[in-house]
């Protein structure tokens, strides 16, 4: 778990705190870091956030779910809910609202330093959403042909992205409205401390684990905002077991209710033999 | 009701009296028969009865076929008969057989539905000579008189019969008297507005003609009815009427000779004292009267009636003057007493709902010592109760006699206090064998109720009330009734139930905080203006200790559990406030979060306010004093509530942050966090419910599962249709997603037993430890039968070595705001009349001793004193305390009947287990 928010002076990516969100070429930095153990199985790599109210009531609302099921009304059309996200200088705003507005859009590459050499580590970013999500709830508009350009025709970028929904990937069944970076943003955190996956790494063969132990250097493109309201930025890198996310909390409730309910159960059952008996006919007079 | 026993040598005469008429020629005026004859036929013709056969459709399904072909009644009412004339003649030798044999033949005429009422009818000294002779020979030979009466029994009932005449009266009462004339031969065989028929023992047919009918009005308590006699074409007016009034209205034996005046007055007398012996014996009383006209002051009068019958103006006032001045100076034939039954169960239901700590009043419009008496048969007064009786029309007087009386009682009270502390002190000295000292008892009448309302002794009369264990209210009007029981209602604050069964109770029962109405003879009002009706007193019992507790745990339980409910999902989502910057955000879905409460929650809550029993209904019935449960708000009180809320909060507290915790810096999205929060508060709301509940019957059971399936299915299908639909969001496949994960099943498994751990290790703790009677029923419940019966047993007679009182302390401490009042008024079951010729010669009152109640009981070895009448007011106050010999109740002065009050001991302890256990120390010591 890596936080590259660079409040911190000492930080590589301080440089890029103060630095506007939409500068092009983006502000970059790399860290780097050292894995004291290896992961065996396929990792997880999310991006997490703290202090950002995802689950805001208005902000929960502001999207509209018929445009990104691929509805060509509500594309050009968009639901009120996405004000004041909706228009663009009088165009509709695809994807409209407030969530799509706010696309976490760093982009992140880690690297395994050996000997001195930077290898790329495969990041795998399909496979990233909820099958359902890709398929069935978040659909591009539907018209002749497969360009996308053409079919987000008559609408506009959201205001805080650099470029428009149809740019977002090179992959065709990755791009629009189902890409999945997007859909996953779209999943509106609960808590104000989240993370969301970002990339998968694959184990490649049965020999190697997928992340040896050792040095790496993660690259960031360092676009997304956080200091003004006093958030955080994280990379982690995580497994998954048969119980999901590394969390040893239920486990430890387990254990602990399960010690609570013997106790109480040791001692009800002392209080029964001592004093049980009462209400029977032992203290009836003769 | 309508078998009536007439009693023979009276039938003898009667038919000897009929014979005489019709042998000799009706106008040789032979006193003593006519009187007779007279007196039945007023019987049967002064009423308002309407006649049907038995063929005819007007008859009325609720009326009991006519004929009861059971010799074994006849021959029960017959003994009861015997029984009761014995009563009455060896009362000069034995006060006290006489009372216990009345309180046999009051019991044993429970069993019927049928009467016995007296009859006396004393014109002439002849017929009271002959009528001794005939006692006292049937004194001397019962035995052998028995079995020639009961034949003269079944012939009379058999030959009266025949025709199956059923009459439909306005009141009871006035059936019953018609049924009495039948028993004697005199029929009522028709009646139409101009004419009524009467056949006479001999078969022949009398047919009277009308000519005004005075209707009952309760200012003049009687009625009249104008007939001209066939045979000898005479204006007569028979007058029935209540006895006070009719007794004032008879006739100034002035201008007749002195002899006649003499025996005028022995007559008057003696019926005054048949009368009182009658009220005595809870009968109510009635006196009939006639009086002839004569042609010219008959049409004189008739003209008056029919001017007042025209008026315009003040028609009521002129029709009342009217009446009045025609029943004047009447000649008095006799007096009938009509039992009023006391209902099955009476005695058994009033003795339950005290032990129930119900305080109970009687307020009725009899007579006072028909009430008392009736109050004695039902268990309403102790023979060991001190009764306190408040006659008076002064205000002075009657202010005086309630300090007087306070005081007296007060002193009782306090010095039972101090005794309590004594107690306390050296348990040592406990004895569970002390019986309990009197209660008190308080009779008031109507005038004095008057006073007490009039001059602001309200206060002063209520507070002599929370001390006395019952209280009476005798002669009181409906005015009045519903005048008490608001005063009780306003003044006690506490809650009223009123139950009468006429119509004369129906202010009452509309006054009362809950006015029950018993469906009866005497019409269908009171049960209209109630808020429950039922058919016999003794199901207020049912009523009251079974519904009216589970009525109340039901509600007190539902109520708190829907505080519950709503605190600790609501909570839910204010925790997630502190998570969503307070924005009033939701992580649960809408439509979700609405239906929680619509569907996935509401049938087992409802189930549970309507079913749950928390104790059977036997046991309820066994042990009376689980209804002080609801009494003293034992279920829904502030620490209750409090606890509940708290509990709430904790188990919303753990729904929330268990789940918190387990999803805490993960990639969880907002319904997936809350979708595991639904489950889990749903799942945690209905075991919390499961419980709570007491009672698991099929329905409950479907209920709650029905309620977790329905909400998986309805979430399943929710969220795998809408994909777009409830904009601007929605819960797609989340609950799919979620069951296929373990972490799911894994949190609903452990949230909910930490969030019911703490009120489920109280519950053990309480079941272990419980000291509440609630509790202790319950577990007898789980017994079986034979064995719970054994338990309930031992559980009472446990209480009764500990010496508490039947009326609990509650009603004598605590009675401010614990103790319900229950206003009664006739619960009694009118009972036709049979007519007994009573000799009274062997009954010698003096006129001295005003009570009669007390010169009763004065043989008893009760004490009597009658202090007020010595100041010379009207108020008699009459004491008694108990004959146990257990408490040296000597009184030095007449006048000081509060010094015994400081040697009387009683051995109060409320009914818990601390007094149990002590009682069991002191004895095993």
């Amino acid at each position: 778990q890596i936080d590259y928010t660079g409040t911190e002076p000492s930080s590589p990516c301080n440089k890029c705190l103060n630095v506007s969100w939409d500068s092009t070429p983006p502000c970059t930095c790399t860290i780097n870091f050292t894995l004291e153990h290896s992961f065996e199985s396929n990792v997880f790599m999310y991006y997490g956030l703290s202090n950002f109210y995802q689950n805001h009531r208005r902000y929960v609302k502001s999207r509209d779910d018929s445009q990104l099921n691929g509805d060509n009304s509500s594309l050009l059309n968009p639901s009120k809910e996405c004000e004041p996200y909706r228009t663009n200088e009088d165009k509709p705003i695809a994807p409209c609202g407030a969530i799509a507005n706010s696309m976490f859009n760093d982009t992140l590459e880690l690297y395994r330093i050996e000997n001195d050499t930077r290898t790329p580590i495969t990041l795998i970013k399909k496979g990233i959403a909820w099958w359902t999500d890709k398929n069935v709830k978040f659909r591009n508009p539907t018209g002749d042909g497969n360009n996308l350009t053409a079919l987000f025709q008559g609408t506009t970028k959201p205001i805080n992205w650099p470029k428009p929904v149809y740019m977002l990937d090179s992959e065709p069944d990755n791009n629009g409205f189902i890409n999945e970076d997007f859909i996953v943003w779209m999943r509106t955190a609960a808590l104000p401390t989240f993370r969301k996956l970002y990339r998968l790494i694959e184990r490649k063969n049965n020999l190697q684990p997928t992340l040896q132990a050792g040095k790496y250097s993660l690259d960031i493109a360092y676009n997304y905002p956080v200091h003004s309201f006093d958030g955080r930025k994280r990379m982690i890198l995580s497994t998954i077991s048969w119980m999901g996310g590394k969390n040893p909390f239920l486990g430890i409730a387990y254990i602990t209710v399960g010690s609570i309910c013997f106790f109480l159960g040791v001692v009800l059952l002392i209080i029964h033999h001592k004093y049980g008996n009462r209400n029977t006919s032992a203290d009836i007079p003769n | 009701e309508k078998d009536v026993a007439p009693d023979s040598r009276l039938l003898r005469r009667v038919r000897e009296a009929a014979l005489q008429t019709e042998n000799l020629s009706p106008f040789i005026n032979m006193k003593s028969s006519t009187s007779l004859t007279d007196f039945f036929l007023a019987l049967a013709i002064c009423n308002t009865v309407l006649v049907s056969t038995a063929t005819e459709p007007r008859q009325r399904v609720t009326v009991p076929p006519p004929i009861k072909p059971s010799g074994i009644t006849l021959e029960k009412i017959h003994q009861i008969f015997q029984r009761l004339k014995l009563a009455s003649l060896s009362q000069s030798f034995s006060s006290s057989q006489s009372s216990s044999e009345l309180g046999a033949s009051f019991s044993a005429k429970n069993t019927e539905e049928h009467l016995a009422a007296l009859d006396c009818c004393d014109n002439d000294n002849d017929c009271c000579a002959g009528g001794r002779d005939d006692k006292l020979q049937g004194k001397d030979s019962m035995d052998i008189g028995n079995a020639s009466l009961d034949e003269v029994f079944k012939s009379v009932t058999n030959s009266s019969l025949p025709t199956d005449f059923c009459y439909e009266a306005e009141s009871p009462d006035e059936a019953a008297l018609v049924y009495a004339a039948q028993a004697y031969s005199f029929t009522l065989v028709s009646r139409t507005p101009e004419q009524v028929t009467v056949r006479l023992p001999q078969g022949t047919l009398l047919t009277f003609d009308i000519l005004y009918t005075l209707g009952f009005d309760s200012v003049r308590k009687r009625m009249s009815v104008v007939v001209r006699h066939p045979l000898t074409k005479e204006i007569v007016v028979y007058t029935k009427g209540a006895d006070s009034v009719v007794m004032d209205l008879l006739e100034d034996s002035a201008k007749a000779d002195i002899s006649g005046e003499k025996r005028m007055k022995r007559i008057k007398e003696k019926t005054q004292k048949h009368l009182d012996y009658y009220a005595r014996d809870g009968l109510r009383t009635l006196c009939i009267a006639k009086k002839v006209l004569n042609e010219d002051d008959f049409r004189k009068w008739a003209n008056f009636r029919r001017e007042a019958e025209a008026a315009i103006d003040n028609r009521d006032e002129l029709l009342m003057e009217t009446a009045q001045n025609l029943e004047t100076k009447l000649t008095l034939l006799g007096a009938t007493g009509i039992e009023d039954r006391l209902q099955d169960g009476v005695p058994d239901t009033i003795a339950a709902l005290r032990e129930a700590g119900i305080q109970i009043w009687v307020l009725t419009g009899d007579k006072q010592e028909t009430a008392v008496n009736i109050a004695y048969s039902c268990k309403l007064l102790d023979q060991r109760d001190t009764v306190f009786t408040i006659n008076t029309e002064n205000k002075e007087t009657c202010e005086s006699l309630l300090n007087l009386t306070l005081e007296e009682v007060r002193k009782n009270y306090e010095a039972e206090k101090t005794q309590r502390k004594f107690f306390g002190i050296i348990p040592t000295s406990f004895s569970a064998s002390e019986a309990p000292s009197p209660e008190f008892g308080l009779v008031i009448d109507g005038r004095t109720l008057n006073i007490i309302f009039q001059g602001n002794l309200e206060d002063k009369f209520l507070e002599l009330t929370k001390y006395c264990r019952s209280v009476l209210c005798c002669r009181s009007t409906p005015l009045q009734k519903s005048m008490v029981v608001k005063l009780v209602r306003r003044q006690l604050k506490v809650m009223t139930l009123s139950i009468g069964d006429g119509a004369n109770d129906v202010s009452m029962i509309q006054a009362a905080d809950v006015g029950i109405g018993i469906s009866g003879q005497e019409g269908m009002q009171a049960v209209m203006a109630s808020d429950f009706a039922i058919s016999r007193f003794k199901h207020l019992k049912k009523l009251l200790l079974v519904h009216g507790h589970w009525c109340y745990s039901r509600l007190a339980k539902m109520v708190i559990y829907f505080f519950y409910k709503n605190v600790s999902y609501v909570n839910l989502l204010f925790w997630y406030q502190f998570f969503c910057g307070f924005s009033g955000g939701t992580m649960i879905d809408y439509w979700q979060m609405i239906f929680f409460n619509l569907f996935f929650t509401s049938v087992p809550p409802l189930l549970f306010g309507v079913l749950d029993r928390d104790v059977s209904a036997e046991t309820l019935l066994d042990l009376p004093e689980l209804y002080k449960s609801g009494q003293n708000s034992e279920i829904y009180k502030l620490s209750t509530f409090l606890l509940t809320m708290l509990d709430a909060f904790y188990q919303s507290l753990i729904c929330f942050f268990v789940p918190y915790l387990m999803y805490e810096d993960s990639d969880i999205d907002v319904f997936s966090f809350g979708n595991p929060i639904n489950t889990i508060s749903l799942l945690t709301i209905l075991l919390h419910q499961a419980l709570e509940m007491k009672t698991w019957t099929l329905f409950q059971l479907v209920a709650m599962i029905g309620s977790v399936v329905f909400y998986l299915v309805f979430s399943l299908i929710y969220n795998a249709t809408c994909v777009v639909c409830n904009p601007p969001t929605n819960p797609y496949w989340i609950m799919e997603k979620q069951l296929s994960e373990p972490t799911f099943y894994l949190l609903c498994l452990i949230t909910p037993v930490i969030a019911l751990l703490p009120r489920f290790f109280i519950f053990a703790l309480r079941g272990t430890f419980g000291a509440s009677l609630i509790l202790k029923a319950q577990q007898l419940d789980k017994l079986p039968k034979g064995q719970r019966d054994l338990e309930i047993q031992k559980l009472r007679s446990r209480k009764q070595t500990t010496g508490v009182p039947v009326a609990s302390p509650a009603s004598n401490y605590d009675l401010d705001q614990n103790v319900s009042h229950l206003c009664v008024s006739p619960f009694l079951h009118p009972a036709a009349a049979a007519v007994s010729h009573e000799d009274t010669e062997s009954q010698e009152h003096s006129a001295s001793e005003a009570n009669p109640l007390g010169k009763l009981r004065l043989e008893e070895g009760y004490y009597f004193f009658n202090k007020w009448a010595e100041e010379g007011s009207t108020a008699t106050a009459s004491s008694a305390g108990p004959s146990s010999g257990h408490y040296p109740l000597v009184p030095n002065r007449l006048a000081t009947p509060g010094q015994y009050g400081g040697k009387l001991t009683k051995s109060k302890d409320k009914f818990n287990h601390g007094s149990h256990r002590r009682s069991v120390s002191a004895v095993t010591l």
